[in-house]
C-alpha cells in the first residue's frame, strides 16, 4: 500500500466542556454540498438541548463576573486557536459551502478576525452602552448594561463558519452562556471551532454546541423557560414565526437579525439588559 | 491581625532573601536609538549610563538622540504614517497591538527585573503591577482600534498623525503603554522619549515591536537627557505632544507649543489627600493609606502624599499606621519580600531630602522607620510627618517619595476644603462606609480620579488625569482615544 490509511474522527457534541456522543445514540449523515460523504454527526436529542441549558445556566455567572479583561482573552486565545488550524477549517468551509479553496480561506479569515472584533469588545461594551444618568436629586445614578443570561442560537444553515462565529461570539462577548443547534447540513467546520474551545480556557458550558435536525431541537430551545434570548438565524421565516410565538411564553428576548447586522451593534445589543443603580448622595 | 502582634512571637520572624535573579535581564552592554524598525548609533555617537540605583552598578550604556536623531526618528515616523499606517485599517492595527500585548505577557518575568534593575522599585510591584499593567494596556486598546467609530465621537475619527511621547521614570514600560496603545489604536506614528534614568524597559520593548514585525517607523524611541525631549517638543512636524511628568515642565511645554499647531495633553504632579473619616475600615484603611503613599517608593504622581483625618480617630488612626510603617520592608528591590525599594536617582534623593528638611523646620512632628538602609545605592526609609499645618512646604509640593504628611478635619466641609486647597488636582481617596458621604465629597473634591475605600488603583479601562495643574486630558478608558484623534 502506497498511501497511508487516515484515521477518521468522530464528529460529537460539546455540552459542559466535554464531547459525548448524542444521548440518544442517534447520528446522522452530513456530505459535501456536492453529496460526497463527510461523517456521521451526533444527532442530538432534545434531551441533549435540555442538558446544554443545564449547562450554560451553571457556567453563566462564572463566565459573567471573571473580569471582561479576561473573557477578552478568552476569545482571543480561541482565534490563536483558530488561526493555528485555518487550513483544516478552509477545507471543511470549501467542502461545507462548495467554495474553491481560497473562497473559503478569505471566508475562515474573516471569521477569524471577527472572532478577535469580539475578543475587543468585553471590556468596551458598558463604556459605549453604559451611562451615568443626571437625575434631578442627590443621587449617583448609573447604568450598565449586564447579560440577558443564557442565549439559545439556531445557526444559520448557509454559512457554516463566518455566521455562526457572528450568532455565538457576539452574546459570549457580553457575558451570556450559548447553547448552539448547529447548520444541520453543514456542521463540520462550527464542531471543529467547538473543539478548538477546548484549549482556550472557556469555562465548561459557556458554549455548548448541538448537532442534530434544527426542526426537532429548535421547538425545545425556543420553550425552554430557563432560556433568557433566542436568536433565529438559522429557521426560516415561517419556522422563526412559530419559534418566537412559542419563546413569548417565557418572555425570551428574540433576535430576528438581518445580514447588515454583522457589522452593528445590534447582535451586542440584543442578549444585554440594562441594569440601573441609584445611590444616596448627603453628608 | 492581632493588636498586638510587635510582642508576639510572631513579631520577631524574619524572612530569608528570597532574591529573583538579576541575569533574567539579559541585558546588552549598549543600546542604540529604536528608529525606522532598527537600532542605530546615534548621529553624535555619544552615549549615556544607566545605573541601577539600589546600588549605584552601571547596567547598560544608552545612546544619547541629539535633535538630529530627533529629525531622523520624527522623519521615519512621519514616512511610516503616510506610506503605511495610514494606510492600515483598525482591523490589521488591532491585530498588531494584540500581538505586543501578548509578547510583553511572553516576556514579563525579563521584562519585570530589568525594570526593578533600571528603576529600583520591588519586584513585587514590578511583576505584579506594572508588567502586567503594560500588557492590558496594549490588549484593551487593540480592541478600540477596529472600534473607533463606536468610541463616541462621531463617524470615522481620524488620527492626528505623528505624536511626541514623553515620559517619565516612575513606571517606564507602563508609561510607555499608556502613551502608545492609544496613538497606535487611534492610527498615528510615535517618537517616543523615555526617561533619561530608566531607558531599559522600552528598549526592550523596541525588541518586542521587532518580533511583533510593526512596520518600521511606526515606533521610533530615542533615548536621552531633557535636550532630547525639547528637541522633540520643537520639532515642527510633529502633531501632537503627550507629556507625563512634573507641573514645571508641563508648564515649559505648554509653553513652547502654544503658538504652534501642535495637540498637547500633560499628566503632570499631584499632591493627592486621602481623606478618613472616623467610620472608615480600620484595617482596609490603614494598609490603603501605606499603599496609597509608599507604592512605589511615593514615586507616584497621585501618591495620597496628604492624609487628612478625622480628629476623632486621628490618634488611633496615627499610631497604627506608624506601626505598619516600621513593619515596612526596605532594601534589595530584586528581594520578592521587599515592600518599598531604591530612590530612582541622586537627584530626586536630594529633592525628597531638601523638602524633609524643611517638614521639620517649618514644625511638623517626624516619624521616621527603624529600618535599616543599604549602604549603597539612594535610600530613603519611609517617613511620617504628624502636626502638619496647610501652609508647610510639605503639604503644599510634591516630594514624589515615602513621605507623607499627616493634618487632620472635623467636618466633612473642612475636609473637602483642605482637599481642595492645592494647585494639583490628580486623585484623592475617601475611607468611609457611608456611600452616601462618599459621594458627597467625591463631588466636590477637585480631582481627576477619586478612590472610595482602596487607592492608587489602576485599569486600562478606567480613564486617569488631572485638573488644574496636575493637567490635561484622559489616558485610559474610551476617553483615551480623544487624545489622539482629531475630533
Amino acid at each position: 500500500m502506497s498511501e497511508r490509511l487516515d484515521v477518521r474522527k468522530t464528529y460529537k457534541l460539546l455540552i459542559n466542556g466535554a464531547f459525548p456522543r448524542s444521548e440518544s445514540g442517534r447520528s446522522y449523515e452530513v456530505t459535501s454540498l456536492k453529496g460526497a460523504f463527510l461523517a456521521n454527526v451526533a444527532q442530538g436529542s432534545r434531551k441533549d438541548v435540555r442538558d446544554a441549558v443545564v449547562a450554560a445556566r451553571g457556567a453563566q455567572l462564572k463566565w459573567w463576573s471573571q473580569s471582561a479583561y479576561n473573557r477578552g482573552q478568552v476569545i482571543y486565545r480561541l482565534a490563536e486557536m483558530a488561526e493555528s488550524r485555518r487550513e483544516e477549517l478552509a477545507e471543511h468551509v470549501a467542502l461545507a459551502e462548495g467554495r474553491s479553496a481560497k473562497g473559503a480561506q478569505t471566508r475562515v479569515s474573516r471569521a477569524i478576525d471577527r472572532i478577535v472584533w469580539y475578543a475587543g469588545w468585553t471590556d468596551k461594551i458598558a463604556q459605549v452602552l453604559g451611562s451615568s444618568n443626571p437625575v434631578a436629586g442627590p443621587f449617583f445614578n448609573f447604568s450598565i448594561p449586564v447579560p440577558s443570561g443564557v442565549v439559545g442560537v439556531l445557526a444559520e444553515q448557509d454559512s457554516s463558519l463566518e455566521a455562526f462565529v457572528n450568532a455565538v461570539f457576539a452574546p459570549l462577548a457580553v457575558g451570556n452562556t450559548v447553547v448552539v443547534i448547529a447548520s444541520e447540513r453543514r456542521p463540520t467546520p462550527s464542531i471543529l471551532l467547538g473543539e478548538m474551545t477546548a484549549t482556550a480556557d472557556f469555562p465548561p458550558g459557556a458554549l455548548n454546541i448541538i448537532t442534530g435536525y434544527t426542526g426537532e431541537l429548535a421547538p425545545t430551545l425556543a420553550a425552554h423557560e430557563d432560556v433568557d434570548g433566542l436568536d433565529l438565524g438559522g429557521a426560516d421565516d415561517e419556522f422563526a414565526d412559530q419559534l418566537a410565538t412559542s419563546a413569548a411564553g417565557s418572555i425570551k428576548r428574540v433576535l430576528r437579525a438581518k445580514k447588515s447586522d454583522a457589522t452593528s451593534l445590534r447582535r451586542l445589543r440584543a442578549f444585554v439588559e440594562t441594569s440601573t443603580v441609584w445611590h444616596t448622595i448627603g453628608q | 491581625m492581632s493588636e498586638d502582634l510587635t510582642n508576639s512571637p510572631l513579631g520577631s520572624l524574619a524572612y530569608d532573601p528570597a532574591p529573583e535573579s538579576a541575569s533574567i535581564a539579559r541585558l546588552q552592554g549598549s543600546y542604540g536609538l529604536f528608529i525606522n524598525g532598527k537600532f542605530t548609533d546615534p548621529s553624535s555617537h555619544e552615549q549615556f549610563t544607566t545605573l541601577n540605583p539600589a546600588n549605584e552598578e552601571a547596567l547598560a550604556s544608552v545612546a544619547q538622540a541629539s535633535s538630529a536623531d530627533v529629525d531622523r526618528a520624527v522623519g521615519a515616523a512621519r514616512r511610516a504614517y503616510e506610506t503605511v499606517w495610514s494606510k492600515t485599517t483598525g482591523a490589521e492595527r488591532s491585530k498588531y497591538l494584540f500581538r505586543i500585548a501578548r509578547l510583553i505577557q511572553e516576556r514579563s518575568r525579563e521584562l519585570a527585573v530589568v525594570e526593578t534593575l533600571d528603576n529600583g522599585k520591588p519586584i513585587r510591584e514590578s511583576r505584579d503591577v506594572d508588567i502586567p499593567l503594560a500588557a492590558a494596556h496594549f490588549f484593551y486598546y487593540a480592541g478600540w482600534a477596529d472600534k473607533l467609530d463606536y468610541a463616541g465621537f462621531g463617524p470615522n475619527p481620524q488620527p492626528l498623525g505623528v505624536a511626541g511621547q514623553i515620559i517619565p521614570w516612575n513606571f517606564p514600560l507602563l508609561m510607555a503603554a499608556w502613551k502608545l496603545a492609544p496613538a497606535l489604536a487611534a492610527g498615528n506614528t510615535c517618537v517616543l522619549k523615555p526617561a533619561e534614568t530608566t531607558p531599559l524597559s522600552a528598549l526592550v520593548l523596541a525588541e518586542i515591536f521587532q518580533q511583533a514585525e510593526l512596520p518600521p517607523g511606526v515606533v521610533n524611541i530615542v533615548t536621552g537627557d531633557g535636550s532630547t525631549g525639547a528637541a522633540l517638543v520643537d520639532h515642527p512636524d510633529v502633531d501632537k505632544i503627550a507629556f507625563t511628568g512634573s507641573t514645571d515642565v508641563g508648564r515649559m511645554i505648554q509653553q513652547r507649543v502654544a503658538s504652534s499647531h501642535k495637540h498637547l495633553t500633560l499628566e503632570l504632579g499631584g499632591k493627592g489627600a486621602n481623606i478618613v473619616f472616623e467610620d472608615a475600615p480600620i484595617d482596609e484603611m490603614i494598609e490603603g493609606i501605606i499603599d496609597g503613599i509608599f507604592f512605589n517608593q511615593g514615586h507616584v504622581c497621585c501618591a495620597g502624599s496628604r492624609l487628612l483625618v478625622h480628629e476623632s480617630v486621628a490618634d488611633e488612626v496615627l499610631r497604627r499606621l506608624l506601626r505598619r510603617v516600621d513593619q515596612l520592608r526596605v532594601g534589595d528591590p530584586l528581594d520578592k519580600n521587599t515592600d518599598v525599594g531604591a530612590i530612582n536617582s541622586a537627584a530626586q534623593l536630594a529633592r525628597i531630602k531638601e523638602l524633609t528638611a524643611y517638614g521639620e523646620a517649618e514644625g511638623a512632628t517626624r516619624y521616621t522607620s527603624s529600618c535599616s538602609l543599604p549602604d549603597k545605592g539612594y535610600w530613603f526609609a519611609p517617613t511620617v510627618f504628624a502636626d502638619v499645618a496647610q501652609s508647610h512646604r510639605i503639604a503644599r509640593e510634591e516630594i514624589f517619595g515615602p513621605v507623607l504628611s499627616v493634618l487632620t478635619f472635623r467636618t466633612p466641609e473642612e475636609a473637602v476644603a483642605k482637599a481642595n486647597n492645592s494647585n494639583y488636582g490628580l486623585a484623592c481617596g475617601v475611607w468611609s462606609e457611608k456611600g452616601s458621604r462618599t459621594l458627597w465629597v467625591a463631588e466636590r473634591l477637585r480631582a481627576g480620579v477619586i478612590w472610595a475605600n482602596t487607592y492608587n488603583r489602576f485599569d486600562p479601562t478606567s480613564p486617569f488625569g488631572g485638573v488644574r495643574e496636575s493637567g490635561f486630558g484622559r489616558e485610559g478608558g474610551r476617553h483615551g482615544l480623544e487624545a489622539y484623534l482629531n475630533v
